[in-house]
């Protein structure tokens, strides 16, 4: 069961939660209290944008537990608008629409659930960004 | 005995401190069933469909997703952070769990956590107007500065009920707060509620049961029309003074003859009613149909709102729109933009994303 550590992150998983370096500006996600650009502590807590772009792209077809009834879903690193790379889902996505560049924004989605009885986890994935 | 002069005689709800909403947003899944695809599995297509499509959830969305998003969207509109909310009240007939709540889910997500109320409400459709009025009582009484109730709702039909056609998913979330800060001022609200046998669910069970005879005339009807005419009376108004109405859309047959009964002309209701294009968003219906008002209103304009829950009654609200009503709407995407959002599926999918296909 992963219940401790899904509550621990739930912060960074619901809404980007991440860090800034108060040294270089540089922002951390997800956080690690350490800059990545100038290895020096970074600790303060920073709100990312959720804005970002598709850098790169895959489509999984044989999910791991609790994600098979999504399966196939676009799988994607996104290059956040602060800086910071990430590993995610694309929602609301036709797999053959997906295409490196595509603007895309985060939403709080169900990332896995726990059998008919265990917990529902929720947390970030993209989808091609909505203008407001 | 001599009055008590503490005692307030008004049938009208009336906050004693002015309020009105500061901030809406609304959320409508992507994925769209035509009401010909249901008809062509149980009735090979014959007969009328009562709606021409319904939004359905995609396999990663449910009440607290579609609660969280309409929350975000009422945030960007009143330019406040979660952090100023002292409640968050979600009602829906389909919260994703039947005990832990999804209002902390949302509060998480809006980083709205920990010093606030949170709690879910459920009366049938009538969930979220009723968290709505509590957030209204709550700014109004001085006890918070803003307040935010959500109505949302992934709802359900069995298999070739008629529900079928038009059970949908969407939401909306109003952030209730002091009236020189509203986009629309609250001018009152009065509701109607009786024991009545129309539409129930109990625990463990699926999909939800009818009282066929009791759906049109003795709960709907008389419920809606009698909220809307009792609000209307206790301000001396008629419907020549509202520019908009919304009723609870369960069809759009039902709200429009409602609202004709209440002297409505079809002009004041065609904004408010989707539930053609989205379907019925139970908990979400009248509150997303304020939201497309709200994205066109201009100030000055007067809205009036009833909802209508199963078992049942219905909530009355008038509103009036503000000057501030223009600099806000376009702070979040409008409800127009998440209905042309608009991806159609097959029956085969559908039953794929709402579960009742049981895999091993
Ligand atoms: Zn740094």
């Amino acid at each position: 069961m992963h219940i401790a550590r899904n509550w621990r992150i739930k912060k960074q998983r619901y809404s980007l939660h991440g860090e800034i370096c108060h040294h270089c500006g540089a922002h951390v996600f997800p956080p690690r209290d350490v800059c990545p650009e100038c290895a020096k502590p970074a600790y303060d807590p920073a709100q990312l944008s959720g804005l970002g772009e598709v850098y790169s792209f895959t489509t999984v077809y044989n999910a791991p537990e609790g994600f098979q009834t999504q399966a196939p879903y676009p799988l994607a690193l996104i290059k956040l608008e602060e800086g910071p790379m990430l590993t995610a889902q694309l929602t609301d996505v036709d797999p053959d629409r997906v295409e490196i560049g595509m603007e895309v924004e985060m939403v709080t989605r169900k990332l896995s659930v726990e059998g008919d009885e265990g917990l529902i986890n929720y947390g970030y994935k993209f989808r091609p960004r909505m203008a407001a | 005995m001599t009055p008590n002069p503490e005692r307030n005689n008004s049938l009208l709800l009336q906050p004693s401190r002015p309020v009105g909403i500061v901030g809406y947003g609304v959320y409508i899944p992507r994925y769209r069933l035509p009401a010909t695809e249901v008809s062509k599995q149980w009735t090979g297509g014959a007969g009328g469909v009562p709606i021409k499509e319904k939004a359905v959830p995609g396999l990663d969305e449910d009440t607290a997703t579609i609660a969280i998003e309409a929350a975000r969207n009422a945030l960007a509109r009143a330019g406040l952070a979660g952090r100023d909310l002292r409640a968050i009240w979600v009602g829906s007939e389909s919260h994703p769990y039947a005990v832990k709540p999804t209002s902390t889910i949302v509060a998480e997500a809006i980083d709205a956590v920990p010093l606030l109320q949170a709690g879910d409400w459920e009366f049938a459709c009538k969930a979220g107007t009723e968290a709505i009025i509590a957030a209204v009582g709550l700014v109004g009484s001085g006890m918070a500065d803003y307040a935010m109730g959500i109505g949302a709702d992934t709802a359900q039909g069995r298999p070739g009920d008629a529900l079928e056609y038009t059970a949908a998913a969407g939401g909306a979330a109003l952030i209730i707060g002091p009236a020189h800060e509203a986009l629309a001022r609250f001018e009152g609200s009065l509701s109607y509620v009786t024991d009545t046998p129309d539409f129930w669910r109990r625990p463990g069970a699926e999909y939800p049961s009818h009282g066929m005879r009791f759906t049109g005339d003795p709960a709907y009807f008389e419920h809606v029309v009698t909220a809307g005419r009792l609000l209307m009376e206790q301000m001396n108004r008629t419907a020549a003074d509202y520019r908009y109405v919304i009723l609870h859309q369960p069809n759009v047959k039902f709200p429009s003859r409602a609202a004709k009964m209440l002297g409505f002309k079809p002009e004041q209701v065609e904004t408010g009613l989707l539930s053609g294009v989205i379907g019925n968003t139970y908990s979400g219906a009248s509150l997303v149909g304020l939201t497309a008002v709200l994205d066109e209103a201009q100030p000055g304009d007067r809205i009036l709102v009833v909802s209508f829950g199963s078992g049942a009654g219905s909530d009355a609200i008038s509103l009036e729109v503000t000057e501030k009503i223009e600099e806000r709407r376009h702070l979040a995407p409008t409800t127009k933009q998440y209905i042309d959002r608009r991806v159609v599926i097959d029956y085969a999918t559908y039953l794929r994303f709402r579960g009742k296909i049981k895999m091993k």
